[in-house]
């Protein structure tokens, strides 16, 4: 989605029923933002729209991004507000193998995710409870963390869901989404 | 804030991105500039330095991938390196070819605008910066296109010396020798 350099188009103000909205659409989305919310977007504050290529739009509070959107699809959170609120959003957890593909921005395929290395909901070895209980249906928003790091290292749509990853074990997990040191990473909204 | 069940640490919590990839540190191994990412973080940040680049991280991290993986990692992370080290040098090339020019346009009598071009060279989003002069200098400031191609940025008023001086006071990566103060012939006559 973002493999190469982004220079930003226009930045324009949102106005506050339109804030109100996006508000309204996040908690919807992440509802575990919810004691956050109004630290991350604080209702006096102005949130400010960034244009980039390809109808994407950046919603970013002064110089910080935080949610991104194609067109009027689902907002997905910048992996720096990823790594702000980890637990807040569902997640996964692809092995060290698959880092390097990721971060240069190939698709992520499943068997990053179902080997041993990697982590999906109610794996037996995530002792902890980390990556939930719950599958994940194909079209959620995603996060992913990596074997062996604290932060993750990519966002984006589930291609397929988890349960069917662990039977097939194969194929496309994600579609192209956020991933460390890309475009929307490097943007420099100051 | 009180600590919750299993997830014990209060947010937002606050990561250390890296001063040179502007990753986390512990994903510079997959960058082409480990180097140099390495010697940033022992000087920044000596705990972290430690424990990411302990022989015991990297012996760990080595024993996750089978040999092939490794090999493979390996290589490529070779390439990256070399790529990265050319882009560098590239830029720093481009840089130190580029000059900025402040020009001094006169165009009625009397009245004059100032051109400023090649900005863009040293990164600087070049929209943003007229902006700033604008703010800056109170006055009118935009981006027009240059008749050979590429753009530049002209002020309303006689403003060399000024923008001259905010330009190497702000922008530090640009050297002061690459800017440069000139005057615009006459463009009747043809210059
Ligand atoms: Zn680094």
């Amino acid at each position: 989605m973002f493999k190469k350099d982004i220079t930003t188009g226009a930045k324009s103000k949102v106005k506050s029923s339109a804030q109100r909205g996006i508000r309204a659409k996040v908690l919807e989305e992440y509802p575990r933002l919810e004691p956050y919310i109004e630290e991350i977007m604080p209702k006096k504050e102005q949130l400010d729209l960034v244009k980039l290529p390809d109808r994407v739009s950046v919603y970013t509070l002064g110089s910080t991004p935080l949610f991104f959107q194609h067109m009027d699809d689902e907002l997905l959170p910048h992996l720096s507000l990823v790594h702000r609120y980890p637990s807040c959003f569902p997640r996964l957890r692809i092995d060290r193998g698959a880092i390097r593909f990721v971060l240069s921005g190939a698709t992520l395929m499943v068997p990053g995710l179902t080997s041993l290395g990697g982590r999906l909901p109610n794996d037996p070895e995530d002792e902890e409870g980390r990556y939930g209980e719950e599958e994940l249906d194909a079209g959620e928003v995603v996060v992913i963390e990596a074997e062996g790091k604290e932060n993750a290292c990519m966002v984006g749509v589930l291609k397929m869901g988890t349960a069917e990853m662990k039977k097939v074990k194969k194929g496309q997990a994600f579609e192209a989404g956020h991933y460390l040191g890309d475009g929307l990473w490097g943007l420099n909204l100051g | 804030m009180t600590e919750v069940a299993s997830s014990a640490e209060g947010f937002p919590k606050k990561v250390t991105y890296c001063g040179v990839c502007s990753l986390p540190p512990e994903y510079c191994e997959f960058g082409g500039t480990v180097k140099k990412c390495e010697e940033w973080l022992k000087q920044h940040h000596p705990d972290m330095h430690e424990k990411l680049y302990s022989q015991e991280t990297i012996e760990q991290n080595l024993s996750t991938l089978s040999l092939e993986a490794q090999k493979r990692a390996e290589k490529d992370s070779q390439k990256k390196a070399a790529k990265a080290a050319s882009a560098e040098a590239k830029a720093q090339e481009q840089r130190a070819n580029s000059k900025v020019l402040i020009k001094r346009v006169e165009r009625n009598k009397r009245k004059y605008v100032t051109a400023v071009q090649g900005l863009e060279a040293f990164g600087l989003d070049i929209k943003k910066v007229a902006k700033d002069f604008g703010k800056k200098f109170a006055t009118g400031s935009s981006v027009t296109k240059v008749p050979g191609g590429g753009e530049e940025i002209t002020v309303q008023g006689d403003l060399s010396d000024d923008i001259y001086e905010y330009v190497v006071e702000t922008y530090k990566d640009i050297p002061e020798d690459n800017v440069e103060c000139i005057e615009d012939k006459k463009k009747k006559g043809g210059g």
